[in-house]
């Protein structure tokens, strides 16, 4: 088959991808009888036209980026960890633990706990899985899919039954105390110059940026990235280099789920400050979006991310300025998904047969 | 359908040609696969058509079968310009295809399998009974013996190719193209498919060959036609030329067909094999006990046709399968089984390993060259920068001294394994494992789907190595390889090794049937 570029192959296979999504979106904002350009300008304002705005679009790209990253590390390794919903929450336990029952005498010290906390239980609830998978052979999409359910309903018995103060009505944990409150963006000098009032996005969106930047590392600089991606491309190659796939299976779903712990750093200890149910809120599915346009790689991975943060909070500026509903945002964000995601073969193809009457076109 | 077919065949008898190819070109992107192709096929011939890998004959033929849709030129059947925009239009004008790879229902019948895709009205039954009295028609004129009622799985590779050849001649194919067929034969059903092909010349039809192996061409042709690098360079009568002519042709420079090697000197043995037995992962045994020595300065040539167990044998002494019995190397024993069975231990044990299947295990196509020569050894301390960090840059430098010394083209050590042709791939392979001055190297069918030229070097640095005092482990179906390079041949049958010859005294006639598990008594 014949080729693209590299630049047509990494910019505009998802820029297509984009614009057909956003096609489809208007059509159907107009069959509900809206306005899709009206749509556009209300999302576009409240996410990115405004320090606020950008304060909570970032908020979500942090989270995004490590539930990405997460997602890609597994990829390169052949593994598809679809558990990043269900490590994020249970790295959301460790955070709540490392906050609540420790005395922080700064909030940088606890940060750093928290994060390993985080770390920590994420690569545990994505261990067991990859266990199963390396040693019985149980297909890890199904293992992390259901350990998603089994660590949503441990929250809950633990929220309820456990960790709730007494006399609380809401099934969540009490506040953590205030020496553990991460800086905000406004909080930050030099940002603050930008950022006036309080925002969501915190100190954790550097650390998600370092994560970038270390998983790029350590896939394409490391020896032990260097074995992954060759297990991950040929298991039977893999085994004839004399690299251990139950070693390779073991550490990329722990490297995954302790990224995808980390982003409960962000969200349960930089914004709300306790933990509550369903603390990810789908950022572990909206991550295996983002490395699926994001090719893969950090640097997509950060981009696709900040796509997503916007699709996020233009979506809830919808809900609140207009009368399209909130699921609204669902649809579009699916859009985006089945465009980038699974129709990035059809996008793909058409671009080629374009290119290729082009080239014909010069020879002639 | 099939009554069109022979109004082409019937209506054009007067016209000289069967096919005839007049300028075809066809181009993939900036790659000219064929340029300005003609050619002329006479009835009732047997024609060759040989080149290097790439050097555009499988294009040309899915032109032919209408996969492909030339850029420019014209097709002939019979003297008539035929249009063949798809594989339909081929049959309807009477063309036939028998693939490398069979395009056959394992769990059908013969009977099923012919009349598949050509059935007549809504009920089976019609057609299978027509299928079946037309098949015994075809089995008597052509010693195309099969059993119609035998089920694909149930066949040899052998068997199942007359399947293939049935399928083309039922659809009333009075021109057959035949792609590698003998890679998956043995010597004997070689010969055999032979005799068939001539039996079809001999009732008029016209086959066309495609093959790498200058000895079939010899053999079975009456015209061969030779391309290299997309051109036709010459069609020639084959009773008027010479293998060493056709390969000048092909290559382009004179080459040496046989390997230019001196009287063995083995010293100590360096590999001792006793009573080695694998499974696969059914529990069927594959290697069934065998055992032989190697030792330092001796090539031992493990002869035998392809799933005979020699892929298990290499497997289980490269630590990718694990085995029962007893290895010693160099005098110590290798774990065969458990987690000290693996590639990194053999390597450390002084054995290197060009696998038989160099694009599923020997490279990881994705990657680039230099990552490639990493591969398996990524843990060597000149490949490191420092504890945590591998040295890229050394890598890459490693590598293009690498691709210097083997000619390894293009030599970028940045481009992707898949953008190399089968023999710079495999040149990549050698040179990763040879350069590490092993004592034992396993290599398996070095070879395969390497060109003319690559083979020559890739024979001369296995010889090299051999004299330098190194064993060598070598498994490969091409009889002539085994012939030419081995110091001691082993034949293997069913997992088990049938005997030991002398490649001196021995000849291709006991090899076959020792490969075909006649045993020693009765060969």
């Amino acid at each position: 088959m014949d080729r693209l570029p590299k630049w047509a192959d990494v910019v505009l296979v998802p820029l297509v991808s984009l614009i057909l999504a956003a096609a489809i979106s208007a059509i159907v904002i107009k069959a509900i009888g809206q306005s899709p350009s009206e749509a556009l300008k209300v999302m576009v304002e409240g996410s990115l036209m405004s320090a606020y705005g950008w304060g909570y679009t970032l908020y979500y790209t942090t989270s995004f980026i490590f539930t990405g990253l997460a997602v890609t590390i597994a990829f390169h390794a052949g593994m598809f960890n679809i558990g990043g919903e269900g490590q994020a929450q249970i790295g959301g336990l460790g955070v709540a633990l490392a906050c609540l029952f420790i005395p922080w005498p700064h909030w940088s010290i606890a940060l750093l706990a928290a994060s390993l906390a985080a770390a920590a239980f994420g690569a545990v609830w994505a261990a067991v899985p990859a266990y199963l998978a390396a040693k019985r052979g149980s297909h890890i999409v199904i293992t992390t899919i259901m350990f998603n359910y089994i660590a949503a309903a441990l929250i809950v018995y633990l929220l309820v039954d456990v960790l709730r103060p007494a006399g609380q009505m809401d099934p969540a944990t009490a506040n953590f105390p205030a020496a553990t409150d991460l800086p905000t963006l406004n909080q930050i000098p030099i940002l603050n110059l930008f950022f006036e009032k309080k925002v969501p996005a915190n100190i954790t969106l550097f650390i998600a940026l370092a994560a970038a930047w270390a998983v790029w590392l350590i896939l394409w600089r490391t020896r032990l990235g260097y074995q992954l991606r060759a297990f991950g491309k040929s298991e039977a190659a893999a085994r004839y280099a004399g690299i251990n796939p139950t070693k390779m299976i073991m550490v990329s779903m722990i490297l995954s789920g302790a990224l995808a712990g980390l982003m409960s750093v962000n969200n349960v200890m930089g914004e709300a400050g306790r933990l509550l149910q369903n603390s990810s809120e789908g950022a572990g599915f909206i991550g295996i979006a983002v490395a699926l346009m994001g090719r893969n790689h950090p640097v997509g991975v950060v981009l696709a991310a900040i796509l997503f943060g916007f699709l996020y909070q233009g979506g809830a500026e919808l809900g609140l300025w207009t009368s399209i509903p909130i699921e609204l945002r669902i649809v579009v964000q699916g859009l985006v998904i089945l465009f980038t995601g699974a129709l990035d073969i059809m996008v793909r193809m058409m671009l080629v047969r374009i290119f290729a009457l082009f080239h014909k076109a010069q020879v002639a | 359908m099939p009554s069109q077919a022979n109004t082409t065949g019937r209506q054009a008898t007067a016209a000289p040609f069967a096919i005839e190819l007049k300028g075809i070109s066809k181009a993939f992107g900036p790659v000219q696969a064929n340029k300005d192709i003609s050619i002329a096929v006479p009835r009732g011939t047997i024609h060759g058509i040989i080149g290097e890998n790439g050097a555009g004959k499988s294009t040309l033929m899915s032109i032919l079968y209408g996969f492909y849709r030339a850029d420019s030129g014209q097709i002939l059947i019979n003297g008539t310009p035929t249009a063949i925009p798809d594989s339909q239009s081929a049959i309807r004008a009477g063309i036939g295809m028998v693939f490398q790879h069979f395009k056959l229902v394992q769990n059908f019948t013969v009977l099923e399998n012919v009349v598949l895709g050509a059935e007549e009205g809504a009920l089976l039954a019609g057609s299978l009974s027509k299928a079946r009295r037309v098949l015994a028609d075809l089995s008597r004129e052509y010693e195309l013996d099969v059993d119609p009622d035998a089920l694909i799985e149930d066949l040899s590779v052998g068997h199942q190719q007359r399947v293939e050849i049935l399928k083309a001649l039922y659809r009333q194919a009075d021109i057959l193209i035949l792609d590698e067929p003998t890679g998956v034969l043995t010597p004997a059903e070689a010969d055999h498919l032979f005799r068939i092909l001539s039996g079809l010349r001999d009732q008029g039809k016209t086959v066309i060959l495609i093959t790498h192996k200058l000895r079939e061409i010899m053999e079975a042709t009456d015209h061969v036609s030779v391309m290299r690098r997309g051109t036709m360079v010459g069609t020639v009568k084959t009773s008027e030329t010479s293998p060493e002519e056709l390969a000048e042709l092909m290559v382009g420079r004179k080459v040496l067909l046989e390997v230019d090697k001196g009287a063995a000197n083995p010293g100590k043995t360096v590999l001792s094999v006793q009573d080695l037995r694998v499974r696969d992962e059914h529990g069927v045994e594959r290697l069934k006990g065998v055992s032989f020595d190697i030792r330092a300065g001796e090539i031992l040539g493990i002869a035998g046709v392809a799933g005979n167990g020699q892929s298990e044998l290499l497997e289980a002494l490269g630590g990718i399968a694990t085995a029962t019995g007893r290895v010693a190397m160099n005098g110590s024993d290798l774990p065969l089984s458990g987690p000290a069975a693996n590639g990194q231990t053999r390597r450390e044990a002084g054995i290197a390993h060009v696998p038989e299947d160099r694009q599923h295990l020997g490279l990881i196509m994705d990657f680039e060259a230099w990552e490639n020569v990493a591969f398996g050894y990524h843990n060597a301390p000149e490949y490191q920068k420092n504890a945590l960090l591998m040295d890229n840059d050394a890598l890459r430098a490693d590598t293009a001294a690498k691709m210097e010394r083997f000619d390894v083209r293009p030599p970028i050590p940045t481009l992707a394994a898949k953008s190399f042709s089968g023999g710079n791939q495999q040149k990549i392979v050698v040179a990763r494992e040879i350069e590490r001055n092993p004592d034992l190297l396993l290599i398996g069918q070095p070879t395969r789907g390497v060109d003319i030229g690559a083979i020559e070097f890739i024979h001369k640095q296995i010889v090299a190595l051999r004299d330098a005092g190194k064993a060598i482990l070598l498994v490969s179906v091409e009889l002539d390889e085994i012939m030419s390079l081995s110091d001691r041949i082993a034949v293997m049958f069913d997992g088990k090794i049938m005997g030991f010859r002398d490649p001196e005294t021995t000849n291709e006639r006991e090899l076959g049937l020792l490969m075909a598990g006649v045993s020693e008594g009765a060969a």
